[in-house]
């Protein structure tokens, strides 16, 4: 930071050390290259000029030994930078344990969150340093994008589906939240702060946030609200799967092939619940397409996840 | 020489009503025709992003409303995309040059060459109707949900202009495929082409290749917007990502339709302006080729963070930095191809040079963004804006002016100004780096595109971005004043004022209704600049009679 002139964003995040070490490796390796190349253009147009005398005899325009080379080095030099790449990229598949999630949703223009214990805030994300969190992201309307420039981390939302990204804050502070990627009218009003505390005040910050429901509690409430209960549970005289425990589990189809239960499975279950059906079981369940909003779905799902506590998180941000 | 005595036989002279214009099949006429309403649809897109840059000299939304400036940038996509980059040098030069380069008297197609610049025309009429009616807001790239569902702007209308000009694109490809297979010359075998014919023959498959896509998408979406017919929609079964799928998969390839063409303008100067053959011929000739196969495979790059498969991520970062590979080999033979040479630092030379440097710098940009781990923090940011256009801008509109003052004394018999050419040329690349490369450092920064309003500490950058803007405004003015005073009243050019070695300097300048008085026989490979005696017994007149 020179004359208040922002060169660089702050490093704020478990992997923006290690993004940001790539970052200035190609820096320097492109500004090298960029740098030789000019430097042979200019030294070129300078030697070779017309009038000059320079030596231009003997050489035929075109080397084979010398093009091989420069292929095979540009090859070998572009496979070592996307192995580096890759590798730093596949840390987002796999979460550390013992995650705090924390489900984010996009809706035309703001950013909704909802900590498990039922705190819900307005472009506005709180979380504690040091600690695993874990945004599991909906859409209620187009695609949005959460965008943390501090964490190193973006992940878009989609309607239709759960998406995930994770990061561990590692300075306490206040960044940037940003919606990345182009939502209509106020898109660039879209965002607002993330805000990394110490886990004592994050804990005392929860504390002060008013008592309402936990997510999975409100999911049970929607539970029964909308009738699911009704056949689900073990007393039900209409058979359907219980779903005690079905969070993560592999599910048996009637067409003979097997499904993880995953986000993605009990979303489409319940929206479109002919689309996968539990092998053993009529299709009777009706859709609740339409029923009930991308925040409620959220609730829906915590509550499901609450049935299998012991189920690891899954990431299936990118599946 | 007796230009004078050539004129009255030259192309320009058959003619010179507006029916003898507007019905013309000579390629070269259509050639001025598509130049002429190209350069109307670079102005307008330019003037949107003038715009675009005055409003972001300050943080705060203050010169437009955010729905408008949502247009003004959706606008200047859709326009320099599809009426301006993707038929800019093929439509123009390729369409002027091509048959002279091949030696054959026109496309093999003259009547669907002058159907596809109507066809251009009717598709630039919707989309100018768009605009009239109010605008797009859906960016150039018409992502759904947003645009079947959402935006409120006049999304049918434009995306048939857009689908409509596909239709000229493909036209134009065949007739280029065909003429190359078909029209060339006695001995002018594959590897005698001059390279910017190769790159038409590649920007031409492409074009056939990857345009059907583009429609099929537009018109997906229309259906899906006017009917409720559920393709995109999740509500109704639809998959928003199959959208950014199907749009990638041409919109990737078209990104090097927007800049095979280019790479084959500075091929042909770089040689000329050095005296040298082209390093590496048959290298830069075959990468041609590889960028246009490896071009379809990539498309996934675009989703990295969208939610599609890490792992199909992980093979599209791999398939990016393989099509890195032949655009680094064509840097360097163009930059071997200055050495032991005999430089002169004409317009052409000057704007070749300046696209070398841009385009390189893009191109190392573009590692960035294929590296994963990069990726997730710089995409949707300035640093891919900055990147692409430093492509397809700093590259391809730097090698279109290049090849417009190189080929203008073809095309129109006169010079233009050489002092005004050099100073407008440096203006622009002045302007340019001013403009671009302060994104690179605001993409970093977190700078997330299409923001209408953003955070006061990132101003600094964009001061300096909307400051580069004006300048870069003034440096494309310039050439629209001193090459329309030269169309009147330039000096006469002569038929070769570059002694330059391709057939389309063997002909008079203008050429003759039907290119050549004697069909060329060819005996030589391209660029034989380095050939004993060749540089003043066969191509005379010198360029100082030129120079005048």
């Amino acid at each position: 930071m020179s004359f208040g002139i922002p060169f660089a964003p702050p490093e704020a995040s478990s992997i923006a050390g290690s993004v940001d070490t790539l970052f200035y490796a190609l820096l320097a390796f492109t500004a090298a290259l960029g740098t030789f190349l000019t430097i042979l253009v200019v030294f070129y147009a300078i030697k070779y000029r017309a009038g000059s005398g320079a030596e231009r005899t003997g050489e035929r325009a075109r080397s084979l030994p010398l093009e091989v080379t420069w292929t095979a080095a540009s090859l070998l030099i572009a496979f070592v930078i996307f192995g580096w790449g890759a590798v730093l990229f596949l840390r987002r598949e796999h979460p550390p344990m013992d995650a705090l999630e924390i489900a984010g949703l996009g809706k035309q223009w703001m950013w909704e969150f909802r900590h498990s214990g039922g705190q819900r805030e307005i472009n506005e994300l709180h979380v504690p340093v040091g600690k695993t969190v874990i945004v599991s992201l909906a859409s209620q309307d187009v695609i949005h994008s959460f965008f943390v420039p501090a964490f190193r981390v973006k992940q878009d939302a989609v309607p239709g589906r759960t998406t995930h990204v994770w990061f561990i804050a590692d300075e306490p502070g206040q960044y940037h939240l940003f919606c990345a990627q182009y939502c209509g009218t106020q898109h660039s009003e879209m965002g607002g702060w993330v805000t990394a505390m110490r886990p004592e005040d994050y804990a005392a910050w929860l504390g002060n946030q008013g008592k309402g429901d936990t997510l999975a509690a409100g999911g049970e409430k929607l539970f029964r609200a909308l009738g699911c209960s009704g056949c689900h549970e073990k007393s039900s005289k209409v058979r359907a799967p219980d779903l005690a425990g079905i969070f993560g589990r592999p599910v048996a189809l009637d067409n003979q092939q097997t499904v993880i239960a995953d986000e993605r499975y009990l979303r489409d279950s319940i929206l479109d619940p002919k689309k996968e059906i539990a092998a053993g079981y009529d299709p009777v369940m009706p859709s609740f397409d339409g029923l009930l909003d991308e925040g409620e779905m959220q609730m829906l799902l915590a509550y499901l996840k609450s049935l299998s506590p012991q189920a690891p998180t899954k990431n299936e941000a990118t599946q | 020489m007796s230009t004078e005595a050539l004129r009255p036989s030259s192309y320009l002279g058959e003619g010179a009503g507006p029916a003898a214009w507007l019905l013309t099949t000579d390629h070269k006429r259509v050639a001025w025709l598509y130049l002429v309403s190209l350069t109307a649809f670079f102005f307008l897109g330019g003037a949107f992003a003038v715009l675009m840059r005055v409003e972001l000299a300050t943080p705060a939304g203050d010169l437009v409303s955010d729905d408008t400036y949502n247009r003004l940038f959706s606008l200047h996509g859709i326009i320099m995309v599809w009426f301006f980059l993707v038929p800019s040098i093929p439509a123009t030069l390729g369409n002027f040059l091509l048959p002279l380069m091949i030696g054959a008297r026109d496309l093999a197609f003259p009547r669907l060459n002058l159907a596809s610049w109507y066809v251009f025309i009717l598709g630039s009429a919707f989309a100018l109707a768009s605009v009239l009616a109010g605008g797009v807001d859906t960016g150039w790239t018409f992502y759904t949900p947003l645009s079947t569902l959402y935006a409120n702007g006049f999304v049918s209308m434009a995306a048939l202009g857009v689908f409509i000009v596909g239709f000229s694109t493909i036209m134009t490809g065949i007739n280029f495929i065909v003429t190359i297979h078909t029209l060339r010359a006695p001995g002018l075998t594959w590897f005698r082409l001059p390279i910017f014919v190769w790159t038409m023959y590649a920007t031409a498959l492409v074009m056939v290749l990857a345009t059907p896509v583009l429609a099929a998408s537009l018109i997906l979406i229309v259906l899906e917007r006017l009917f409720g017919i559920g393709i995109f929609n999740p509500a109704l079964g639809g998959d928003p990502l199959l959208f950014q799928h199907l749009f990638w998969f041409y919109s990737h390839p078209a990104v090097y339709i927007m800049i095979l063409p280019g790479m084959g303008v500075v091929s042909e100067v770089l040689p000329c302006f050095s005296r040298r053959p082209l390093f590496g011929y048959k290298a830069v000739a075959l990468s041609s080729m590889a960028i246009a196969v490896f071009g379809f495979l990539v498309w996934g790059h675009h989703m990295f963070v969208s939610g599609q498969s890490a792992y199909a991520g992980v093979l599209f970062s791999f398939l990016s930095f393989c099509v890195a590979i032949p655009s680094a080999i064509k840097v360097f033979n163009w930059s071997l191809t200055l050495r032991k040479g005999e430089i002169t630092f004409e317009t052409p030379m000057l704007y070749a040079l300046f696209f070398l440097a841009l385009f390189t710098f893009g191109g190392l940009a573009g590692l960035f963004l294929a590296a994963l781990a990069i990726d997730v923090h710089v995409h949707d940011t300035y640093f891919v804006v900055a990147h692409f256009h430093y492509i397809m801008v700093g590259g391809m509109v730097t090698a279109y002016m290049a090849g417009l003052h190189f080929w203008w004394p073809k095309l129109t018999g006169r010079m233009y100004s050489e002092t005004w050419g050099r100073i407008a040329a440096t203006v622009t690349f002045l302007g340019f780096n001013l403009t671009f490369f302060p994104q690179f450092v605001l993409g970093f920064l977190g700078m997330p595109r299409r923001y209408h309003t953003y955070p006061p500490e990132f101003q600094f950058w964009h001061i300096l971005s909307s400051a580069g803007a004006v300048v870069l405004a003034v440096g494309y003015l310039m050439p629209l004043l001193y090459l329309g005073w030269s169309l009147f009243r330039g000096a006469r050019a002569p038929a070769n004022p570059w002694r330059a070695t391709g057939l389309e300097w063997q002909t008079a300048s203008p050429p003759p209704p039907h290119n050549f008085e004697t069909m060329p026989v060819v005996t030589r490979p391209a660029y034989a600049y380095d050939m004993k005696g060749l540089k003043h017994e066969r191509f005379s007149p010198h360029r100082e009679e030129a120079a005048q």
